[in-house]
């Protein structure tokens, strides 16, 4: 018997916890742990959007430094590269107003070499490259400083500075000829040699970037590194934030769940006065108040329970007395007069009548006061029909009436109260008999996964629209005009009802008039199994397509099944 | 009495009771007179000899003043619950207890069976069907053939009626050695619960298989090495039980 304290016994109270940033789990399911994780959602969004952000700084950080390393830079070179141009420029046209004209090659030379002396020593501060503007002249001297390649100067600077004939600069790549490369900055001047002719002529000064690149380098190196750190700092900040937040609402979910599997005790910790104390004070109040009602209503259920359980045994015991006398006073009704003999057949009729009204009210009344228990034991359908269409034989005779069992070669195996179903199948095979007008009952037998099925088809005057959600209320009759050959109490249907529900099945009524009923019972293969639809159909095929199904189960069954009808 | 080796007196006052004309001896413990009486008036038109008790609390003494063959027992008695008595008579005897309830709830039902009850009654009841119950359960096999039975490493003589494991003898009350014996006498069929319930119950049309269950779990913690694995009476799911292998 089922103790007070604990109302709810067979629910396992044991609350698998939610995920809690699991890898294996993400790497697993990651569309699940993304959905049924608040922590894993707001660390990936910081992660994302700090990273985001962070890279968006960093490209800033590095592009305004290197704008401004190279800005001075190229500042700074410029002008060294005007005055040096403007130096060589009259070192030359002194060379040739001077008394002795040298060789144009010999003043060239001399040109380098004061270049050279004016870029200073090992490290120099540039390079110098000479350069005959094209078209070349034959005996044009060029030069250029420790073995820097010409190549060095690229052809779009060149053309600038020898068509415009003014100063221009570029960045490039120098290269010396022995192979290595530095970055650097090119800044051209046209000067003319005032030899015969006066060939143009391009002086190239190339300042290498090396220090500006390693301090780029550097910089560039620390931002990541901080944007890194920065980013997972944030990411495991989040993650601790939402700990903080979530802890608390799952173990709120925790309790709430323990709570609705029907540990009425069970409450949460308050710890401090924040909002998610605010939260699991509320919680508690309210699971306070749902546990006086849930007990209140137990007790009032209980004192229904036994309440009925003592009319039935108060009944019954003088009922019994009633009915063995009965059935001596029949049984010897052969030496009495007609009087006496009809009055102890009549009495024995009624008896029965009474008997079986009094077993379905105590049995509706079970129900109402929630003390029906289910006694589950996996039972082959198949079976229990072939047993119930037995047991109707005798009422099948009398209406000449033939009973057709349509049923799968398998087994059926549904875990069910065999008492409860085998009294149901019983109340639907006799219904159909008795309202089939001789005609014949098809009894279909159906399984699917979830779910087994029994469909019991009459085809007598069938029910008028509307009526099919009328047939399970109590004491409601077809026809009352109409006389009942098996004296039903009227609550048969009701019961199965309660039955079918009882084991979180379904019992569902079909009927068109003059095409007759179909009475459609679904029950899960395992107790409280959910199920999503039932093997078999409650419309039978071979009704009419004009006949306007008046279908409905306003108890039991799925909604949006009859609205797919 | 002793309290172990029960089962042989109860056979010999069967055959005392036989040789006297008499039916059987049949204790109706009920507290409700009018319903006692009827009882007793049935009872005698059927031929047995019913002898009454109105107190839960004196059925142990009149059981064991009048050794009856059999007991009708009201569930519901005052001074001592019907479970109660239901248990102290099995602690002493095999002899068949009938319930008389009227409840039909699984817990109840369930629990007086669980407490050594054979059958039972619910109220109210036609007088055939109670005087079917008290013959089917006072019916031994007339000529009791002298066969000897196996079942997994139990030795059964039919005739002897005792079951013996390795020569030590299990007690076991005449419905669970009919039980033992009808899967027994067939171990290559598998025994629905409605089989069983005509064949030891003597049920013909389908009745409740809680009988069939609780009786096997009570053969079962007598007899198995381990009832919760069965090794001798053996469930085929879906469908009932039949014998382990040997």
């Amino acid at each position: 018997m089922s103790s007070p304290s604990d109302p709810r016994p067979g629910r396992g109270a044991a609350v698998p916890p939610a995920p809690d940033l699991d890898l294996s789990a993400i790497v697993r399911s990651p569309l699940h742990a993304w959905r049924s994780s608040v922590s894993l959602r707001v660390v990936a969004t910081t992660l994302a959007l700090s990273l985001l952000v962070a890279g968006l700084v960093g490209w800033l950080l590095v592009g305004r430094i290197t704008s401004g390393l190279l800005d001075a830079k190229e500042r700074a070179s410029v002008a060294e590269a005007a005055s040096g141009a403007a130096d060589a420029q009259r070192q030359l046209d002194a060379a040739y107003t001077g008394p002795q004209t040298r060789s144009a090659s010999v003043i060239v030379d001399n040109l380098m070499s004061g270049l050279a002396l004016r870029a200073g020593g090992s490290p120099r501060l540039y390079e110098v490259v000479l350069l005959a503007s094209p078209p070349k002249r034959g005996d044009t001297p060029e030069r250029a400083t420790s073995d820097v390649a010409e190549s060095s100067v690229p052809t779009e600077l060149r053309t600038a500075v020898a068509t415009d004939q003014r100063q221009s600069w570029t960045y490039t790549e120098i290269r010396f000829t022995d192979g290595t490369t530095m970055p650097g900055l090119v800044v051209g001047s046209p000067i003319t040699l005032p030899s015969a002719g006066n060939p143009p002529m391009e002086l190239y000064f190339l300042f290498p970037l090396t220090q500006e690149q390693t301090t780029l380098d550097l910089v560039r190196r620390t931002v990541l590194l901080v944007g890194i750190v920065l980013v997972i700092t944030l990411g495991v900040i989040a993650y601790v934030v939402t700990r903080q937040v979530v802890s608390p609402v799952r173990q709120a979910a925790r309790t709430a769940q323990r709570f609705s599997d029907g540990l009425l005790t069970e409450r949460m910790r308050v710890r401090g006065e924040d909002d998610l104390a605010k939260l699991a004070t509320s919680f508690n109040a309210m699971a306070g108040n749902l546990q006086e009602q849930i007990t209140r209503l137990e007790a009032l259920s209980r004192v229904q329970q036994r309440f009925v359980s003592d009319v039935s045994h108060e009944l019954r015991t003088p009922l019994t007395t009633v009915r063995m006398a009965a059935d001596m006073l029949y049984e010897g009704r052969d030496e009495f007069d007609a009087a006496t003999a009809r009055s102890a057949e009549l009495l024995q009729n009624q008896l029965d009548r009474f008997e079986s009204l009094l077993a379905d009210l105590l049995e509706i009344s079970r129900f109402d006061a929630g003390a029906a228990v289910l006694d589950p034991d996996p039972v082959d359908l198949r079976a229990m029909v072939e047993r119930v269409v037995e047991s109707a034989a005798p009422l099948a005779e009398r209406k000449q009436t033939e009973v057709v069992v349509a049923a799968p070669d398998g087994p059926c195996i549904a875990e069910v109260d065999a008492r409860r179903i085998d009294r149901v199948l019983r109340n639907l095979v006799m219904n159909a008999i008795e309202h089939g007008e001789g005609r014949p009952v098809d009894i279909t037998i159906g399984g699917n996964e979830e779910a087994v099925a029994v469909t019991v088809r009459d085809h007598g005057v069938g029910l008028r629209p509307g009526e099919s959600s009328l047939v399970f209320n109590r004491f409601w009759r077809a026809d009352p005009a109409r006389a009942r050959t098996i004296g039903g109490t009227g609550l048969g249907l009701s019961i199965a009802l309660e039955d079918a529900r009882l084991h979180g099945g379904w019992l569902q009524a079909w009927g068109a008039p003059g095409d007759g009923a179909s009475f459609r019972l679904t029950l899960p293969r395992t107790v409280h199994g959910s199920m999503s639809e039932s093997p078999l159909p409650l419309e039978p095929t071979d009704a009419g397509p004009r006949v306007q199904a008046s279908l409905a189960s306003p108890y039991a069954g799925p909604r949006r099944e009859e609205a797919a009808k | 009495m002793t309290t172990t080796s029960w089962g042989v007196p109860l056979r010999e006052r069967r055959v005392d009771a036989t040789m006297s004309g008499v039916k059987g001896r049949v204790l109706v413990v009920d507290d409700d007179t009018a319903l006692a009486e009827m009882l007793g008036i049935v009872l005698r038109t059927e031929g047995f000899e019913p002898v009454f008790c109105a107190d839960g609390a004196k059925a142990l003494a009149a059981f064991r003043e009048s050794k009856p063959d059999l007991v009708l027992l009201d569930l519901m008695l005052p001074g001592r619950d019907g479970i109660d008595v239901c248990r102290s008579i099995r602690a002493e005897s095999g002899v068949p207890i009938v319930m008389l309830t009227a409840k039909t709830d699984t817990v109840d039902v369930v629990l007086g069976l669980e407490s050594g009850a054979d059958d039972y009654v619910v109220k109210p009841f036609k007088p055939k069907e109670l005087v079917a119950r008290v013959r089917t359960r006072l019916r031994r096999t007339d000529q009791p053939s002298p066969e000897t039975l196996t079942i997994g490493d139990l030795q059964i003589d039919v005739a002897g009626h005792s079951v013996k494991r390795d020569g030590e003898p299990i007690p076991l009350t005449p419905l669970e050695f009919d039980l033992l014996a009808a899967l027994a006498r067939k171990p290559w069929q598998v025994f629905t619960r409605e089989i069983l319930l005509q064949e030891v119950w003597g049920y013909r049309h389908a009745a409740d298989t809680r009988l069939v269950n609780v009786h096997v779990q009570r053969l079962r913690s007598k007899i198995e090495h381990d009832p919760e694995r069965p090794q001798i009476v053996v469930t085929v799911r879906g469908v009932g039980y039949k014998a382990g292998p040997p």
